[in-house]
């Protein structure tokens, strides 16, 4: 279970999370919309560590992330997170881009590291591209590979960045049908996204941010179907 | 350390050295690039098989040391009879040094501009001469600025090199001091300051151009 | 014009004895490399530990090696030194002053080359669970030599280049140093000499032909 209790956060004078409160639970699959500067991709930045926060607690299975006694290297291989641009590591193949971490985190052996690697990139349709490097690749398979290298640490939970963002349209399809996937296998996720068609399929609630606050949180059915919220429902009318 | 023989006569006799590092580089430098800009402009006039000759003697310069080189044209020079002074001889060798290293600069400044942009130039019904004045030249300057300080920064300090020919230029004039005074120490620090303040604001200067220009 | 005539037999005949030297070149050029890439690493690390003591120390060293001639420094290990009563000898001196100037360089090229790797590629290691040293050396570091290569390599020659100054404080086993003491017994100075820049020359397309190679073989991406 997330839980995120009265987080803030500012860079320098910009408040962009003003007090959120939220709960993840196991298996439930989250997104977060929003227009640019609402503070959903700064909150997941956040869950997993990678930015301090101002006030507020999250508690990760009941860790907190950023009490100073919580060992973030090891919270982090719980944690997924997949961001807009893949940051493949250009210097590694397809496989070593993903046994890395395995390896250099998780101490696991060449044979085992290589082995779950396999089995990931398969799962995520990169079995053919082991040997390969990322540079030689489309943006959607290195953002596959991405969540497969994501996934080879085992997370109980992933956290997804507007991962379709910076891809071209003909490639989105291929992202979000791996998305697809790992919901139903019933993958704990958080979904930063712009793909609302996306959301309302595969959402067990739909969170939409504002400037800093979350405006509005419900089922998708809900959400979409009648929005309370007025900036809300000016962004499904922009968005439409 | 501040007990010292070192008299202002000794510093006046440093910085009269210094004077001649700056007299070799200024010759060096300004015919060096006046032949770099030559050079590099026939270079990419005429595409890299034809160059293929120029391209290989300048490197030569490159490639072999220039305390070398200076021996050599000094030994060249005498047999020769040309019965040039040692000052004469470093400036030669400092200036194809120079536009060797000159050359490829201008190249790679020229090779910067976008054809498109000549092929604009031109399709105004501007001459090759006016193309390369008013497009290729200012464009190809700003790419090219800043290593070109680097490169009269590097003469500069590879100057030093023509004391082996007897030149009394700031190191040697150093060297002269330390061995008739024997405080190599303090001079050879006063003389690195001397180098270093010649060469620090300009390297500066050069950094600040190039991070200026290449966010734009 | 030329009444003078070319004795190149009797230079040719000291060839091995130049080649000798030109394996010491190599030698004292390819030793201030190493010493000379350790010491850059430790400077960028410096540099990057945001200490301002070590910082500013490491900045002090890139400034002078780069702003100053390769000469100076070399004459500051070999008679700069004398007032601490350290005296190196001409190997040691020459070796010194170009593990100086290379380490300052090459931790100049290094700081470009860090410039160029994207911070995310640290932040996809960090959210990984790596730790801050892990990322550096697996992610940064790799990818900071590859675009490094180029620049450590021209290094490389400008190392080979800067030994025949070891002449100038009295080293004679080098190339430089024994190619001088042929010509001070025979004042054939233009032979010598003149086969001294074919070698030279040679040694430096060698040193980055088998550049291009390594190169070739370690980056296939």
């Amino acid at each position: 279970m997330i839980e995120i209790q009265n987080v803030r956060k500012s860079f320098g004078s910009l408040e962009v999370l003003k007090g959120i409160d939220l709960t993840v639970n196991k298996g439930e699959v989250l997104t977060i919309i929003g227009g640019s500067g609402s503070g959903k991709s700064t909150l997941l930045t956040c869950i997993n560590g990678l930015e301090p926060i101002d006030a507020g607690r999250i508690l990760v299975d009941g860790t907190e992330v950023h009490a100073k006694s919580t060992n973030l290297n090891k919270l982090r291989s719980k944690l997924g997170i997949v961001f807009q641009q893949f940051n493949a590591f250009p210097h590694l193949t397809v496989l070593e881009n993903v046994m890395l971490a395995p390896r250099k985190v998780l101490g696991l052996s060449k044979e085992k590291a290589e082995e779950n690697a396999v089995k990931q990139l398969t799962h995520v349709g990169l079995g053919e591209k082991l040997g390969v490097y990322p540079t030689r690749m489309s943006g959607g398979q290195q953002q596959r590979m991405a969540i497969a290298r994501a996934l080879a640490m085992s997370p109980e939970y992933m956290l997804f960045d507007e991962v379709t963002s910076a891809l071209d349209p003909q490639l989105v399809g291929e992202v979000l049908d791996t998305l697809r996937m790992l919901a139903s296998e019933g993958m704990t996720m958080i979904c930063v996204t712009h793909e609302m068609k996306f959301a309302r399929e595969v959402s067990d609630r739909v969170a939409f941010f504002h400037k800093g606050v979350m405006a509005e949180i419900a089922a998708p059915e809900a959400l979409f179907g009648a929005p309370k919220d007025p900036e809300l429902q000016k962004f499904l009318a922009a968005t439409h | 350390m501040f007990n010292t023989a070192l008299t202002l006569a000794d510093l006046g006799f440093l910085l009269q050295g210094a004077l001649m590092t700056l007299a070799v580089t200024a010759v060096s430098v300004t015919a060096g690039t006046v032949l770099g800009i030559i050079f590099g402009v026939v270079r990419n006039q005429v595409g890299p098989y034809w160059a293929a000759p120029l391209t290989f003697v300048l490197d030569i310069f490159r490639s072999v040391p220039l305390l070398i080189q200076l021996v050599l044209a000094n030994a060249f020079q005498a047999i020769a009879k040309l019965g040039w002074a040692p000052f004469t001889t470093s400036c030669v060798v400092l200036s194809l040094y120079t536009a060797a290293y000159c050359t490829e600069i201008v190249r790679g400044g020229i090779s910067s501009v976008p054809p498109t942009t000549r092929r604009a130039a031109r399709s105004l019904g501007m001459t090759w001469w006016q193309d390369m004045r008013y497009i290729v030249a200012p464009l190809a300057t700003r790419v090219s600025l800043p290593s070109w300080i680097g490169l009269t920064l590097g003469v500069m300090k590879d100057s030093a090199l023509v004391l082996w020919l007897g030149l009394i230029e700031l190191l040697r004039a150093s060297q002269v001091l330390v061995t008739r005074l024997q405080e190599p120490l303090l001079i050879l620090l006063i003389c690195g300051a001397i180098y270093f303040l010649i060469s620090f604001p300009i390297a500066r200067l050069g950094g600040y151009l190039e991070k200026r220009w290449s966010n734009d | 014009m030329f009444s003078y005539t070319f004795h190149w037999n009797q230079a040719l005949k000291a060839l091995p004895q130049m080649l000798d030297g030109a394996l010491v070149t190599l030698q004292v050029a390819l030793l201030s490399m190493v010493i000379g890439l350790a010491l850059a690493l430790a400077l960028t690390a410096c540099r990057l530990s945001g200490n301002r003591i070590l910082g500013g120390f490491a900045t002090a060293w890139v400034e002078i090696a780069r702003n100053t001639p390769a000469l100076f420094q070399i004459y500051m290990a070999h008679f700069g030194l004398g007032n601490f009563g350290i005296h190196l000898s001409p190997y040691t001196a020459l070796l010194a002053g170009i593990a100086f100037n290379n380490a300052g360089y090459l931790a100049e090229n290094f700081r470009g080359a860090l410039k160029a790797i994207p911070d995310t590629q640290t932040r996809a290691g960090r959210s990984l669970g790596m730790t801050p040293v892990q990322a550096f050396r697996y992610i940064v570091l790799p990818q900071m030599l590859r675009i490094a290569f180029l620049p450590v390599t021209n290094q490389m020659v400008w190392a080979i280049l800067m030994t025949s100054l070891g002449v100038t404080v009295g080293m004679n086993t080098d190339l430089a140093g024994i190619t001088q003491e042929l010509n001070a017994r025979s004042f054939r100075t233009f032979e010598f000499f003149a086969i001294a820049a074919v070698i030279y020359y040679l040694i430096a397309k060698a040193v980055t032909l088998a550049a291009r190679l390594l190169a070739a073989r370690m980056f296939r991406y």
